[in-house]
């Protein structure tokens, strides 16, 4: 959320040299998208591990990873600074998966226990089997959100403390820990839905944007698609 | 082990039933027959494979993508010196090998496609002699291993055989990886291009960044691991071996993907001591690889069928495809993996300016992906519908893989 978008919106991809595991291009993509049919310039800027990461961005995104690349990925976070100076400008943060458990305090990668950007709070650790399938389940009323469809394959499980609230009840698939999934805290928010969660679920695209541009409501778009992308998913879980 | 006597009679029993089976399978139209044959075999005797094997001159061809064509390749140019065992259904786990050996008979020789998640055990029961590793990257990460930990099994697997020959992709870094702890003289190198990268930006060694350089060059930023100087490469069209020698390789299958398969299929047959020029008129007469690359006439249509089933691939099918009509089939049943988030890593943009139709169980997620990469389309419910919807001439079909076993079944098993 930055002050007034001169030279349009900011969308930041963090690290897409370790974290872009299933597709995680689709929620920058779809986020510049659905700004640019609204009118609002939007620049897309991909920052490599090995690059200094601007803190004047709008939205960051940050997405899933491997192990090893998940681990490098939060150790040059910390090291670099940008994304917290990012989060105390009142940015807006999506993060998924791996992207999202490093947001915590702390996190399992390789059976060993690592230090987080501690950002929200959360802390993950390993669950007895992996997380692999449909997920979908009902936003957080306050948010004015659609259920939530998408996709996990997820080996942790995290958990959440007072300082966030759950994004999502469960109704298929594990999320956090089978009963809640995600977590969101002022204008930062994380999923287990992984890879272009967005294309599922525009409608939390396009409430990053509001979050970003300090609107209260988007002009609707031609939404045939992703609408029947969306039944198609949430029938197939029986919803 | 038990009495090692009862064995043969109990491989020859075993190797019966299995042809049987797969006869059987056949007549009665549930199948090739090129797994359930394998599969009972194994139970009679479950040394089966290393049975059939022993006594043979093998080649494995493993990777990612391109090893279905590869081991047609290679087949083809072994045919040079004899008969060749090979499993050219495409039936890649040990069932399918063995199946494959049993039904050719007694050959000198045999190449065998090898999934890339049993390249270890395979090794371990036919013993080859040459082993060829194509590439690694991302596919249907739902339930396979992860691309960094594929290299690092295959690089165990391969530690325990060092007398056998590798012929490598030194374009590949997790290949390269996989490849490079063996001795120096049993490796040989090739070149055919990496057009997809995403998977290879970290080294798998020590996690430092892989940068690339001019002219297909990359190294670990640390200095752990770097391309390999290939002794097979590709210029100007062209097949160049290890002695500079350029030579023109006139394949019916599209592509530059294609001509590299050429090279490697031909380092590995000149490691059985094939001439080059002897093998080169034979991958040339391979019209198409289990109905991949398959051109059939329909209502006044060319249909051409690719089969695109990983981000690599796509990017590999957009290079082989003709501009023209195109349909795009997608499923995500078993076989497919079940997540299509993979739809995002691939750049469709290359489809611009042609007529794009989309169509399979998961057409929805395509359409969503080609609204937001700026490609216009329509939505096709079946493959009828699209032959109706072009124009008379070329129609390319590139589908993902029960979308394309569905597509091959309208068109009655093309091939």
């Amino acid at each position: 959320m930055s002050s007034d978008l001169n030279g349009g919106l900011q969308i930041v991809w963090v690290y897409p040299d370790l974290l872009s595991t299933y597709g995680d291009r689709g929620n920058m993509l779809i986020l510049a998208h659905r700004a640019r049919a609204r009118g609002i310039p939007a620049q897309t800027i991909e920052v490599r591990s090995d690059q200094r990461l601007p803190d004047q961005g709008d939205i960051y995104l940050l997405g899933g990873g491997e192990d090893g690349p998940q681990a490098l990925a939060a150790q040059r976070l910390l090291t670099d600074g940008g994304l917290a100076r990012a989060a105390a400008n009142r940015a807006v943060i999506f993060a998924v998966c791996a992207g999202y458990q490093l947001l915590g305090s702390t996190f399992f990668a390789k059976g060993d226990k690592c230090p987080g950007l501690d950002m929200i709070d959360i802390s993950s650790d390993r669950g007895p089997s992996r997380a692999v399938g449909e997920l979908a389940g009902d936003v957080d009323p306050t948010l004015g959100l659609p259920p939530l469809t998408g996709f996990e394959n997820h080996g942790g499980r995290t958990h959440l403390g007072p300082g966030v609230k759950p994004l999502v009840r469960v109704t298929t698939g594990v999320g956090n820990d089978g009963v809640t999934e995600g977590a969101w805290s002022e204008t930062i928010l994380g999923t287990y839905a992984h890879g272009p969660a967005l294309a599922r679920n525009p409608a939390l695209a396009d409430l990053l944007l509001c979050w970003a541009t300090g609107e209260q409501s988007l002009g609707p778009l031609d939404d045939t698609w992703p609408d029947r992308l969306r039944a198609e998913r949430l029938t197939a879980v029986g919803r | 082990m038990s009495d090692e006597k009862k064995l043969p009679l109990r491989t020859a029993f075993a190797v019966s039933v299995s042809k049987t089976a797969a006869a059987l399978s056949r007549a009665t139209g549930r199948g090739d027959g090129s797994v359930i044959g394998g599969r009972l075999g194994m139970m009679i005797d479950p040394d089966l494979l290393a049975h059939l094997a022993a006594g043979r001159e093998i080649a494995l061809v493993s990777g990612t993508n391109g090893k279905t064509t590869t081991t047609r390749f290679t087949a083809a140019a072994l045919g040079v010196l004899g008969d060749v065992a090979t499993n050219s259904f495409g039936a890649n786990m040990p069932t399918g090998h063995t199946s494959a050996l049993a039904r050719a008979g007694a050959t000198r020789y045999a190449v065998l496609e090898v999934d890339e998640h049993y390249l270890a055990q395979v090794i371990q029961a036919t013993e080859p002699r040459v082993v060829a590793l194509l590439n690694l990257s991302r596919d249907q990460l739902d339930r396979a291993k992860e691309v960094a930990m594929m290299a690092d099994l295959w690089r165990q697997a391969l530690a325990a055989h060092p007398k056998v020959h590798i012929v490598a992709n030194a374009d590949d870094p997790m290949v390269v990886y996989a490849a490079g702890a063996h001795p120096a003289d049993e490796v040989t190198w090739f070149s055919a291009g990496q057009r997809w990268q995403d998977d290879s930006h970290v080294c798998p060694a020590c996690g430092g960044h892989i940068q690339r350089g001019e002219a297909g060059g990359w190294a670990c930023a640390n200095g752990d691991l770097r391309r390999p100087s290939p002794q097979w490469t590709l210029l100007d069209g062209e097949v160049v071996a290890p002695d500079g020698v350029p030579h023109e390789v006139k394949l019916q299958l599209p592509g530059t993907v294609n001509l590299g398969n050429a090279a490697t299929a031909l380092a590995v047959a000149a490691k059985f001591g094939v001439n080059p020029i002897d093998a080169i008129p034979r991958l040339g007469s391979v019209a198409s690889v289990a109905g991949r690359y398959a051109q059939v006439e329909r209502d006044g249509r060319l249909v051409r069928l690719l089969l695109a089933k990983n981000p690599a691939s796509w990017l590999e099918a957009f290079e082989m495809a003709d501009v023209a009509p195109t349909l795009l089939a997608i499923n995500a049943r078993d076989p497919d993996g079940l997540d299509t988030s993979w739809l995002y890593d691939v750049d469709f943009s290359p489809l611009r300016g042609r007529q794009v139709l989309v169509s399979g169980d998961r057409a929805m997620d395509l359409a969503v992906r080609l609204e937001i990469n700026g490609v216009p389309f329509t939505h096709v419910k079946t493959f009828a519908d699209a032959v109706a919807a072009v124009p008379q001439g070329r129609l390319e079909v590139i589908a993902n893989y029960t979308a394309f076993q569905d597509i091959r079944a309208e068109l009655d098993r093309v091939l």
